[in-house]
């Protein structure tokens, strides 16, 4: 009983110590003596046995990091409307977030073993919400039916990592076969392609239907003309992108037709291509075109050749046939990008005839001040209907005409109610609007 | 030493291809054709570096996913068509990739340039506490779309108060708008001027800092 009274008050001097020595001055610091710092350090329940009195040695020495509170536990959701390659992953954050600059967030597969079985899949900055989708990197991707185990650590400015408990998914990855927030694209879609071919139908049927004239379009048999009686050759440019791009494959189109009438003129033809694909499906085009115009001797195999698929090394190798060539008509057609302009210009320069046409808004500016003609955007795609003067095609048009009707009444419909809703202080317009509203990332 | 090789090359090279605003001349024919070249060499390292290799031999021969050879194969019919008489089989894989470039294409042309657009113009003119400029705009966006989806009706005679007036108004719009489009270019093609200017200027000649 003595014993224990004696040992109260050299425990409270031990106590007392760290904190008198600090308040002596700058010139003793204290320092934790395990590296391994855990919470314990930062709720003040330090021990005299993990402290030590350190002489400073010339400077202020600051106190070193006691240590980050750790997250907690993770928790595993299957995401809908994928292909089963990515989950949601939400984790609880440290409940102390002082000192975390980031979470790192580990996954492995369950039943994997080591600790160089953990990827990084992701770093949430500590301000940011404690959830993320996981899959997005193609670097370690989510398979399908396999179970995954994640941890997350704290991490300070310093880079140094403290790890909250290892949690195994609860789910795994599904995939599914319907993306329900596509609904309102497929309703569209199928409402857009039933109108084509309601129309397509008509023409087939024999319904004779207008279109109106189009410059551009009426200049390409002039332009061909042309450089037939100038016995120059005409240089056919399908643009710099690739097969799946609509602008592409209406040049491609286009460029049929145009051959057709080529090699009924024996005019010479020059289709330099950027794309190895695009310049196959042009070549087959080509001489499919010669043929039907029964002048299959007639195609050069040299006249459709792929160039070069770097950007401005194909403009520089254009431009040089522009000018050692000079042929009469220059076509661009297709999808452009910055060289537009460069094209352009120097086809001003060697005194081309010059029609364009591309749906790259940025693009079109340069071509209608360069050009003699140029084809507007949808004017592209409707041009090898004008120059093909297929009933079919020309139903496709009139298709496409009543799918822009329906868009211009719903504008108009919008337009109405929100003068209702403004005068009859409703809120209609928030009907309409939920109606056409799709999500932007899926 | 080889930076320096660097930058005289570039520099050269640079002059070379503006000789062409004077006139088409040897020195611009050689500068062409070395680009042409060169990049279509360096595409080639490039491609098999991040496709072939990663994507497809490696997948294949270090990762046992044999399925990887169907595609693998669809490509190598390109190559028949250095083989007249089989040339035909090159047609399999355009078709593959025409197929699936529209059937990927479709939906997300639907949606990015019909349904997103038009979400973007249900809009209502004025609502309460809205600054005059926010009505005014609404306004122009607004009677200016419908303006412009008139000027694109093809299958009727641009005449009459509706599709005369409405496609003359379409007209002016988009033109307006590539104006706007044009200057915007332009400068971001006179910064491009300009750093190489200053490519010429500082690292070649060492006039400017």
């Amino acid at each position: 009983m003595r014993k224990n009274w004696i040992g109260i008050p050299a425990i409270m001097i031990l106590l007392l110590l760290p904190s008198l020595s600090v308040a002596q001055g700058d010139d003793e610091i204290l320092t934790p003596v395990d590296d391994n710092l855990s919470a314990t350090v930062a709720d003040n329940s330090v021990t005299p046995d993990e402290t030590e009195l350190r002489p400073a040695a010339g400077e202020q020495l600051e106190e070193p990091d006691p240590g980050l509170d750790i997250p907690g536990i993770v928790t595993v959701q299957n995401k809908p409307n994928d292909a089963g390659d990515q989950l949601i992953v939400s984790f609880e954050p440290a409940v102390n977030s002082e000192g975390i600059v980031t979470y790192n967030i580990y996954r492995h597969i369950a039943e994997e073993e080591g600790e160089d079985t953990w990827n990084l899949v992701k770093i949430v900055l500590a301000i940011n919400p404690p959830e993320f989708i996981d899959g997005y990197d193609p670097e370690y991707p989510i398979e399908p039916g396999v179970l995954y185990e994640y941890r997350v650590a704290s991490v300070n400015a310093d880079g140094d990592e403290f790890f909250g408990p290892v949690c195994t998914a609860e789910v795994v990855s599904k995939g599914e076969w319907f993306h329900t927030d596509k609904t309102r694209v497929l309703i569209a879609g199928l409402l857009f392609i039933l109108l084509i071919f309601y129309y397509f139908g008509k023409a087939q049927r024999g319904t004779k239907m207008y279109l109106r004239p189009i410059a551009g379009i009426e200049a390409i048999d002039e332009a061909i003309g042309r450089a037939t009686e100038m016995g120059k050759p005409i240089l056919y440019v399908p643009g710099i992108s690739t097969i799946s791009d609509v602008a592409t494959i209406a040049s491609i189109t286009i460029l049929g037709r145009v051959a057709k009438k080529i090699a009924e003129y024996q005019t010479r033809l020059i289709v330099p291509n950027y794309d190895p694909i695009v310049y196959t499906v042009a070549e087959e085009v080509v001489k499919q075109a010669y043929l039907e115009a029964g002048r299959p001797d007639s195609y050069d195999p040299d006249s459709v050749f792929f160039m070069t698929q770097s950007q401005f090394a194909y403009v520089a190798g254009v431009n040089g046939i522009m000018m050692r060539d000079k042929p009469a008509t220059n076509f661009y057609l297709g999808m452009f990008y910055a060289e537009s302009l460069i094209l352009a210009e120097t086809g001003s320069l060697s005194g081309a005839i010059q029609i364009a046409g591309t749906d790259a808004v940025t693009q079109l500016p340069f071509f209608i001040t360069t050009c003699d003609y140029t084809l507007i955007g949808e004017e592209l795609y409707a041009a090898s209907a004008y120059l093909g003067h297929e009933p079919k095609q020309i139903g496709a048009v009139k298709g496409q005409d009543a799918c822009k009707a329906i868009i211009m009444s719903l504008i108009t419909l919008a337009l109405v109610l929100g003068i209702l809703d403004l005068v009859a202080n409703t809120h209609t317009l928030n009907w309409l609007r939920d109606l056409v509203t799709v999500s932007i990332v899926e | 030493m080889y930076d320096t090789i660097g930058i005289w090359v570039g520099a050269l090279f640079t002059l070379a291809i503006y000789s062409f605003l004077y006139k088409e001349n040897p020195v611009y024919r050689l500068a062409e054709h070395l680009v042409v070249g060169i990049s279509m060499g360096y595409i080639i390292v490039l491609i098999y570096n991040t496709v072939i290799l990663p994507k497809l031999l490696e997948p294949i021969f270090g990762g046992n996913h044999w399925l990887l050879i169907i595609p693998g194969l669809l490509g190598l019919l390109y190559i028949t068509r250095f083989i007249p008489s089989i040339a035909w089989l090159s047609r399999y894989p355009i078709a593959f990739v025409m197929g699936t470039g529209m059937g990927i294409g479709f939906p997300l042309t639907m949606k990015a340039y019909v349904l997103r657009q038009l979400e973007a113009a249900v809009i209502p003119l004025y609502s309460s506490g809205m600054p005059w400029h926010e009505v005014l705009g609404n306004i122009v966006m607004i009677f200016g779309t419908l303006a412009a989806l008139i000027y694109f009706f093809f299958s009727k005679p641009h005449k009459g108060l509706f599709f005369g007036t409405g496609s003359k108004i379409g007209i002016w719009v988009i033109m307006l708008g590539f104006g706007a489009t044009f200057g915007f270019t332009v400068m971001g093609r006179i910064s491009l001027l300009i750093g190489r200017i200053q490519y010429l200027m500082g690292d070649w000649l060492h006039i400017i800092e």
